[in-house]
């Protein structure tokens, strides 16, 4: 098993025929995953990439396909509609890679999506891999290789630095997932650390944060009290001056809140293991497993 | 995207939030002009620059006649204006506002902003006004009173009514603070902002409730559906550099150190900062060149890196995903030659195609020093930044 996409998962493509949808679904097809269908609005009945069937409404793509996952790459100003969209047509799983979404859309976004089955992943982050079975997002595919380390960030080429850290190691990953550099996301650490603990297939988590907001130290907060498995965590933006956005539009150190040193500093009171230098994710990782007598693979 | 006081108040008061009359000016002529529209008696002369705390910096004066009104503008435009927020360099004061004394009885804080946690705005208010919020916030948060709003319904009139009791105001009042809290909420709705400040909210010895400061920042990913407000960005209080990397969609933040850095992705662009750092040496900027960096993109951010004189090393940090490590190879090349190459530049390329990046950095000629690893090329950087010693 893995954590919220695995072989059998069934995906659609919001934005199938632009550049993003069309590049990144070859890539997916490519890794093996199964793109089942995509939609783009008016452009029903015709193929996109790889002979994926397009269709115009999501709920159609579903009854005909089976859909159960569904990656969007819709232009900012239609991504909350899309991901309405997925959830009203009762997509298990809504991956968001789109960059630049209103604060406010999300909010409304959230809003309705409470009380639902639908879980949002993102907006704006990399999207969701399970190793050798399916590649729902932009991370580049080679770089991941099949094990036990669950990974998840705000960020995402700081997630490929760090997943290559491991695989460069032996050290594969379960799932590794990007929760978004948004200030409103769908998927929190806690919801992710939730999801490792519950699967049997993960022994350990790297967690990467980032200045702003509070999910980190919610996260530490649960790990303290409902973690069983080691955490190994990095903070970036340590070197961040407060009051400046640090391009993720969530990543902003506002009213002395939200630094790299508190965040890092409720972690290690929680009992995971810190990392100061972002060179040395994959070492801390591989000593904190050998210490824990915890097998590898 | 951070606006004006004056023009803060301006978009408020479309909204129904009471504002004090008043008028911007951009010459000491102006401002006594204003002054006398205003019907004379007692003004705020009011230095206007996208930072707080202008108050206790000396860019807020109270003037009784045109003459006064004139010699305070005259005392403030074109020269800097140093506050707690602007940094020791100050900002250099381009227009006042010059606005009608108000009577003062009292002053609260009002505000709306988001709540990630909650993934909702918040509306705000504390009995105690005028100053810093976030000194409240961190000496007695208890002071602070919240209610969460729905994104669609809005700040409902309960909500507001039971913020303006829970400051402890009665009557009449408690009725005024509660409709502008409402005003303020349905502003930031409308206009998508991320956040709405009114601090002071002032009771004056008239009875009345008044706006007397105000900040509004706009959500820059929606701007896009509000061209009128699009306008109000003012230039001159940004970076230039950072004007000019947004023009080509680079995400760039000027810092002070002496470390150029250009690095795709926010995170990883963080974390080559923090390992800077660790290595003894201060990056001179954030840089994200983002996922789709083009040789264009790429050309455009070293010459923005390379026109800040502190600049005396440049690191380059790339994990190619999408982005081709070759592309990009020619890119930092093309740029570097075009450019003239004036300090050491460190470069360390990892992900797709890094092989045939390396080899492009190799045959250019150019005096490019490789990394592999993120610590070796924070060590390289800062020794040639001169800094690498401890």
């Amino acid at each position: 098993m893995s954590v919220l996409v695995d072989k059998d998962s069934r995906v659609l493509c919001q934005g199938i025929t632009g550049s993003n949808g069309t590049f990144h679904t070859e890539q997916a097809l490519a890794y093996g995953t199964k793109v089942v269908a995509g939609v783009t609005p008016g452009k029903g009945g015709t193929k996109a990439v790889g002979g994926v069937p397009v269709f115009d409404t999501v709920a159609e793509a579903v009854a005909r396909t089976g859909a159960d996952v569904s990656v969007i790459y819709v232009p900012a100003a239609f991504a909350a509609d899309a991901i309405l969209e997925a959830a009203a047509a009762g997509i298990r799983l809504v991956v968001t890679i789109t960059e630049g979404i209103p604060a406010l859309d999300m909010a409304r976004v959230r809003e309705s999506l409470r009380g639902g089955k639908t879980r949002l992943l993102g907006p704006n982050g990399p999207g969701v891999i399970t190793p050798g079975e399916c590649k729902v997002g932009i991370m580049p595919g080679y770089i991941h290789r099949t094990g036990r380390v669950g990974v998840v960030s705000r960020s995402g080429t700081l997630t490929y630095e760090a997943v290559w850290q491991l695989t460069s190691r032996g050290i594969g990953q379960s799932t590794c997932l990007g929760i978004g550099g948004d200030p409103i996301v769908g998927t929190s650490f806690v919801d992710a650390l939730e999801l490792f603990e519950a699967d049997p297939d993960t022994d350990a988590v790297l967690m990467i944060g980032e200045i702003g907001g509070t999910a980190e130290e919610e996260a530490a907060a649960f790990h303290r009290e409902k973690g069983k498995k080691p955490l190994v965590a990095f903070i970036a933006g340590r070197s961040a001056p407060p009051g400046r956005r640090m391009g993720h539009a969530g990543a902003i150190i506002a009213g002395g809140k939200g630094t790299a040193k508190e965040k890092a500093a409720a972690l290690e009171s929680a009992g995971a293991s810190v990392v100061e230098n972002p060179a040395r994710m994959g070492e801390t990782l591989e000593r904190v497993l050998e210490e824990r007598g915890v097998r590898r693979r | 995207m951070k606006i004006h006081e004056y023009q803060a108040k301006e978009l408020l008061a479309r909204y129904g939030v009471p504002i004090a009359k008043g008028k911007v000016a951009f010459k000491p002529a102006e401002a006594a002009a204003a002054y006398e529209s205003l019907g004379g008696g007692v003004c705020a002369v009011k230095a206007q620059i996208h930072a707080g705390g202008r108050g206790k910096a000396g860019g807020v004066r109270l003037v009784r006649s045109s003459a006064e009104a004139a010699a305070a503008a005259e005392g403030m435009l074109g020269k800097p204006l140093v506050t707690v927020q602007t940094g020791p360099g100050g900002r250099v004061v381009r227009r006042v506002y010059v606005e009608k004394g108000s009577a003062i009885a009292r002053e609260l804080y009002v505000g709306v902003a988001l709540d990630r946690r909650l993934a909702a705005p918040v509306a705000m208010a504390c009995a105690e006004g005028g100053v810093e919020i976030e000194e409240i916030a961190a000496r007695s948060p208890e002071k602070i009173l919240k209610e969460a709003m729905s994104p669609t319904a809005g700040l409902r009139a309960f909500q507001a009514r039971s913020l303006s009791f829970g400051m402890g105001l009665a009557g009449k009042e408690a009725g005024k603070v509660a409709a502008l809290l409402e005003a303020l909420a349905r502003a930031y709705l409308d206009l998508d902002l991320s956040i709405a400040e009114v601090n002071p909210l002032v009771l004056t010895k008239e009875g009345e409730a008044l706006a007397l400061d105000a900040k509004v920042v706009f959500d820059g990913n929606a701007l896009y559906r509000h061209p009128e407000a699009a306008k109000l960005r003012d230039l001159d209080e940004e970076d230039a550099r950072e004007v000019e990397a947004s023009r080509h969609d680079l995400s760039y933040v000027a810092l002070d150190g002496t470390i150029g850095c250009m690095v795709n992705g926010a995170g990883l662009a963080m974390a080559t900062m923090d390992a800077l750092l660790l290595h003894g040496g201060k990056p001179a900027n954030f840089l994200d060149v983002g996922g789709g960096a083009t040789k264009e993109r790429v050309s455009a951010a070293f010459r923005i890196l390379l026109s800040d004189p502190k600049v005396a090393a440049v690191l380059v940090n790339i994990f190619g995903g999408i982005v081709k490590c070759d592309v990009l190879a020619e890119g930092v090349v093309a740029a570097a030659r075009e450019g003239g190459l004036k300090v050491p530049l460190v470069v360390r390329l990892e992900g797709t195609n890094v092989e045939r990046g390396r080899e492009i950095l190799a045959g250019s000629g150019l005096p490019i020093r490789p990394a592999s690893g993120m610590d070796e090329a924070a060590a390289l950087a800062c020794a040639a930044a001169g800094e690498g010693a401890r």
